[in-house]
């Protein structure tokens, strides 16, 4: 067997899928190593839940080469849907039945299961453990299909845009359930409209647009942000004043210089991952 | 790489229960909620008995033979209970739960999909057997319907009512897939029962409809179901009034067992667990 595909949880090589003559995904390559927390960018229409739909075994590919955990996902086994964690982008729909009754319920599916109660204390929602899932938040619907994607205890989770609608607090808590999950070993494959996200929890982000793979690289790295032209800002005599360089350093010694210690109100910034996305996304719609 | 052996030899040695106790669980889920939805406890059990109560005070009638016309609408009512909680409850609450992506969730779990129409079946079964007790009791306390009176009547009502709610149940899911959206399960379910229930010997005595009408109805097994259910409760003597004479229970027997088979088939074929694709 060869050891390196045996370390890859996801593996795609020229996926397509047309709906009509529509393309949806045209000709995508996709690896994601085990462990790692995967990020997926795009716009909307641009292929996103088309691509994890596949990866999940809902729909079918016309073309390409998938392996999931090993498995091609349209000849999914109980054995592979116990390994694989799913939160579909839709919410809410157990409406009259508490959390407790639910999680517990789909235990019973998984040979392998966490402790139902653990789960729901992981996930945050003791305190409503015994309240009906219509009367829950939005956001705490969704930590409830989280702890449904959890509950048998996954080798790798699919979480698709799972934080739409959180207020900033129960995003951040949802990251640190993520992170936590992370650090277990779980692979994760998340699809998310927020950069800060996917800066926050992914070892590599992947952008999306027109089907295709555009960019794949660390969030740090994404677009060459690193090494991408800096502006420096500060508060001269007649107001803000900056300036673009590709040596920010140099022009902030002679700006010390200048003002012989401090500098007024400065800054360094470099391109944020939505600057770079968006122009990339810009580039390709353009296209 | 260890680990995942590991893990592997972990889910294997702990199983998970088998399809019919999960499908079980699902029942018992299933009447939680349904138990717990006013609009559907109101359609299925408290809308028959107030059918059943308007027609009893306005119609005072003899359906010939000895037998009211009360007596003759509520056995009607007793096969419309299944058509109801089988055929119409299905084939409303199935597309919706597919809109809901309820389905698709489930699909994503290792459950096996008979356990999600074990669990419908249950539900389907014990509601039937709730709905039939309450117009029952009903019948027999306000239009001297009696309960049948041998054994072999018992019998007959027995398997009348299973081969009838199994029918409606596989039709009632094979129907589900018909409906492109939950919104529109409703509008295309609730008529088809309610002509079902106009021509099959329900809210108007069989022998009184038009020659082709009998006809039509006869293809369908709501008009078997009412006629099995005439024989366990009305007289001997009824059977006369009847189109051939006679209560034709091996022909009930054979037109509800074909619609079983028609309606298995009709699911093994057609189910979709999602809107799209």
């Amino acid at each position: 067997m060869d050891a390196v595909k045996e370390n890859l949880a996801i593996e795609v090589r020229g996926l397509r899928k047309a709906y009509g003559s529509t393309v949806a995904v045209d000709g995508l390559d996709l690896a994601v190593p085990r462990g790692e927390v995967f990020a997926l960018l795009g716009p909307n229409g641009a292929g996103k839940t088309t691509t994890v739909e596949i990866l999940e075994g809902f729909r079918r590919a016309d073309a390409g080469e998938i392996r999931v955990l090993g498995t091609d996902p349209r000849a999914a086994t109980a054995e592979w849907r116990s390994r694989v964690g799913i939160v579909l982008q839709s919410t809410g729909e157990f409406e009259e039945l508490t959390v407790a009754e639910v999680v517990h319920h789909f235990a019973r599916y998984y040979g392998g299961a966490d402790d139902p109660d653990k789960v729901i204390d992981r996930v945050g929602l003791t305190g409503k453990r015994d309240a009906r899932a219509e009367k829950l938040s939005g956001g705490q619907k969704r930590r409830l299909d989280v702890a449904l994607g959890i509950i048998g205890r996954p080798e790798l989770l699919f979480l698709d845009e799972p934080t739409t609608g959180f207020d900033p607090e129960a995003r951040r808590e949802f990251w640190e359930l993520i992170r936590g999950l992370a650090a277990a070993g779980t692979t994760i494959l998340l699809t998310t409209h927020y950069l800060d996200e996917a800066e926050a929890l992914a070892d590599r982000v992947g952008v999306i647009a027109k089907g295709r793979m555009v960019a794949l690289a660390a969030p740090a790295d994404l677009g060459d942000r690193r090494t991408a032209t800096a502006t420096v800002s500060w508060q001269g005599p007649n107001g803000t004043e900056s300036e673009r360089t590709h040596t920010p350093t140099a022009v902030v010694n002679a700006l010390a210089e200048r003002f012989g210690g401090e500098v007024p109100g400065l800054t360094v910034s470099r391109p944020t991952l939505e600057d770079v996305y968006l122009a990339m996304i810009g580039k390709e719609e353009a296209a | 790489m260890t680990t995942v052996a590991d893990q592997s030899v972990t889910r294997a040695a702990n199983r998970r229960p088998g399809a019919l106790a999960l499908g079980l669980s699902r029942g018992v889920l299933e009447l939680k909620q349904f138990a717990r939805t006013r609009a559907y406890l109101v359609f299925t059990l408290l809308f028959p008995v107030v059918i059943v109560l308007i027609f009893g005070a306005a119609f005072h009638g003899s359906a010939g033979g000895g037998v009211s016309l009360s007596q003759y609408f509520v056995t009607g009512m007793i096969a419309s209970g299944f058509l109801a909680t089988g055929f119409q409850n299905l084939a409303i609450q199935i597309p919706i739960e597919r809109s809901r992506g309820v389905l698709k969730r489930l699909v994503g779990t290792p459950m096996p999909r008979s356990a999600y129409f074990i669990g419908k079946i249950v539900m389907v079964l014990v509601i039937s057997a709730i709905s039939t007790a309450v117009l029952l009791a009903m019948a027999v306390a306000f239009y001297d319907l009696p309960l049948p009176s041998s054994p072999t009547k018992w019998l007959t009502f027995g398997w009348v009512s299973l081969l009838g709610v199994t029918a409606c149940t596989l039709l009632g899911i094979a129907y589900s897939s018909l409906a492109r959206s939950g919104r529109a399960a409703p509008s295309m379910t609730t008529p088809v029962a309610l002509v079902l229930q106009i021509i099959s010997g329900v809210f108007i005595v069989f022998t009184a409809l038009p020659g082709w009408m009998q006809q039509v109805a006869a293809l369908f097994p709501l008009k078997w179901m009412t006629q099995g259910l005439r024989s366990v409760f009305l007289p001997d003597s009824f059977a006369q009034r009847e189109v051939a004479h006679s209560w034709e229970l091996g022909r009930v027997a054979l037109v509800l067992g074909v619609w079983c088979v028609a309606g298995l088939i009709l699911c093994l074929l057609t189910f979709r667990w999602t809107d799209e694709d």
